[in-house]
């Protein structure tokens, strides 16, 4: 059971009339990066937000590092971080205070040196004593995570972190998520862009109309459909390739 | 309680004692303005206004006190607003701190910058040469008063911020609070208004407030104004008090 950073028993949850979640299950491995896809108010946001102790659930069960989340709230938000859907950053502050901030916060020993290796490792430091109200969209959600990395979080949830981002920005994004799953953390994301999901995810799982239609590996949801035709066409690039290329980062940074 | 709710309600207070220095819109109203008001009645208005009292100024200070108050606290209204909006709210509540620290942080800085507020325009109100023989105990009622008028409002900001639905709506509801000195016995006695905006001013809060104020500064008795003023300043904060921790409940 230890092996389960999450587990998700028939959840549900409704607002009014509304029934968002109808028994919703399924379980995330320590280490792996898992992606949830769904389209616009499928309930990813939900899950989310019952996963980090915001939400009560209205039926089921869910335990985050084998703590359940309504009875042992206090031990689940000990070991989790959110990165919600829209940069939960400090605009009048800068960059290093949003950090300390997080790190007074966590009780953490040396809030400064936590701020300043956080800094340096998301590249951040030139733009460390600047208010965040003038970063890039990019910079602000590389900030918003780095803030939920402080005190080494066994695992961390990302809701929709690339939804408004720049193509480039949304590579960094990636790259970095790439890292942390490197370094350790288990990682939840919420997704509604299919790329995002097959770059990233270990395992992916679909949720639609309040259950999980799908869930497994990229190579396991391939199988389940048709087995690929051998085609001839001639490869266009896309329009994110030919972006890319033009401003030329691409296999930059 | 968590062990560490003073400490995180310190980190929280000093992050939006950092709001307010960096914004130069909230210093000018809570505290410019207040004083720019001053400066106009006593130097403009005060030569025809009849108090019954050598210096305007000493009349006066009491309800401008009070303005600055009611200005203050819309900010607070406004930066929980953003806060909750923002989703930054979230990040905190999903963070193994003391849950309430993030709102009680904001009423904590309300207090804070409303005193700075009201020591900034004390100290011009003794350059343009108000004098008071209170003493220590009078001065410390008056600030006791200021305090707890200070929380009656702010939780009718939090309300307010809570539930607003725009940037606009969280700071409206201040403007009728901002009115209500000029229909009291703030800034001229209520002996020469017509009957029914005198009933009405004699009876809404700010008179007994400002009474109050003004009999503790003057060290003339206070009697029953005192304890008037007090039940309102409580009464207040305790129905705004239960109705914040029902929307913020909901909200949560």
């Amino acid at each position: 059971m230890q092996n389960q950073a999450i587990q998700v028993q028939g959840l549900q949850k409704s607002y009014k009339e509304l029934h968002v979640l109808k028994g919703v299950d399924f379980e995330v491995e320590k280490r792996c990066i898992f992606a949830l896809l769904g389209s616009n108010g499928a309930g990813k946001t939900t899950i989310i937000k019952i996963l980090t102790t915001l939400l009560k659930p209205d039926g089921g069960a869910a335990f985050v590092n084998g703590f359940d989340v309504v009875s042992k709230d206090d031990h689940v938000r000990q070991s989790i971080s959110l990165t919600g859907q829209f940069a939960a950053v400090d605009e009048i502050l800068t960059g290093r205070e949003n950090l300390i901030m997080i790190a007074r916060l966590r009780h953490l020993q040396d809030p400064r040196q936590v701020a300043q290796d956080l800094l340096e490792r998301f590249g951040l430091t030139d733009a460390a004593g600047r208010r965040v109200s003038t970063y890039s969209g990019g910079m602000r959600r590389r900030l918003d995570i780095a803030m939920s990395l402080v005190g080494k979080p066994q695992l961390i949830f990302l809701d929709e972190p690339t939804s408004g981002l720049d193509p480039e920005a949304r590579l960094e994004v990636w790259k970095t998520v790439k890292e942390l799953a490197d370094r350790g953390t288990t990682v939840f994301l919420t997704t509604q862009y299919l790329e995002e999901a097959e770059q990233l995810a270990d395992r992916i799982a679909i949720l639609h109309e309040g259950r999980i239609i799908a869930s497994g590996t990229l190579a396991e949801l391939k199988k389940m459909f048709p087995p690929a035709k051998v085609e001839y066409i001639e490869k266009q690039p896309s329009l994110e390739e030919i972006f890319l290329a033009i401003i030329g980062k691409k296999g930059e940074k | 309680m968590n062990k560490h709710f003073f400490s995180d309600m310190g980190v929280m207070l000093g992050r939006s004692m950092r709001h307010i220095f960096r914004s130069l819109d909230t210093i000018i109203t809570v505290t410019l303005m207040p004083i720019a008001f001053m400066l106009l009645f006593v130097y403009v208005f005060g030569g025809a206004i009849q108090t019954g009292t050598n210096n305007y100024v000493d009349y006066l200070l009491p309800g401008i006190l009070l303005m600055a108050i009611a200005s203050g606290i819309s900010y607070s209204a406004y930066r929980l607003f953003i806060d909750v909006q923002g989703g930054i709210f979230e990040r905190f509540h999903s963070m193994p701190i003391a849950r309430s620290a993030a709102l009680w942080g904001h009423v904590l800085t309300s207090l804070v910058s409303n005193a700075i507020s009201v020591v900034a325009i004390i100290l011009v109100a003794l350059i343009m040469g108000f004098r008071s023989p209170a003493g220590v105990l009078a001065w410390l009622t008056v600030a006791g008063i200021l305090a707890l008028f200070t929380l009656a409002l702010t939780w009718i900001a939090v309300i307010a911020g809570l539930s607003a639905k725009s940037v606009d709506g969280a700071g409206a509801f201040s403007y009728p609070l901002l009115f209500l000195p000029f229909i009291s016995s703030a800034f001229v006695p209520t002996a020469s208004m017509p009957s029914g905006v005198r009933a009405f001013a004699e009876n809404q809060p700010v008179t007994s407030i400002v009474d109050a104020m003004r009999a503790l500064l003057y060290s003339q008795p206070v009697g029953n104004e005192l304890w008037v003023a007090l039940a309102w300043c409580l009464g207040i904060m305790l129905v705004a008090y239960i109705f914040a921790m029902r929307v913020y409940k909901k909200r949560i």
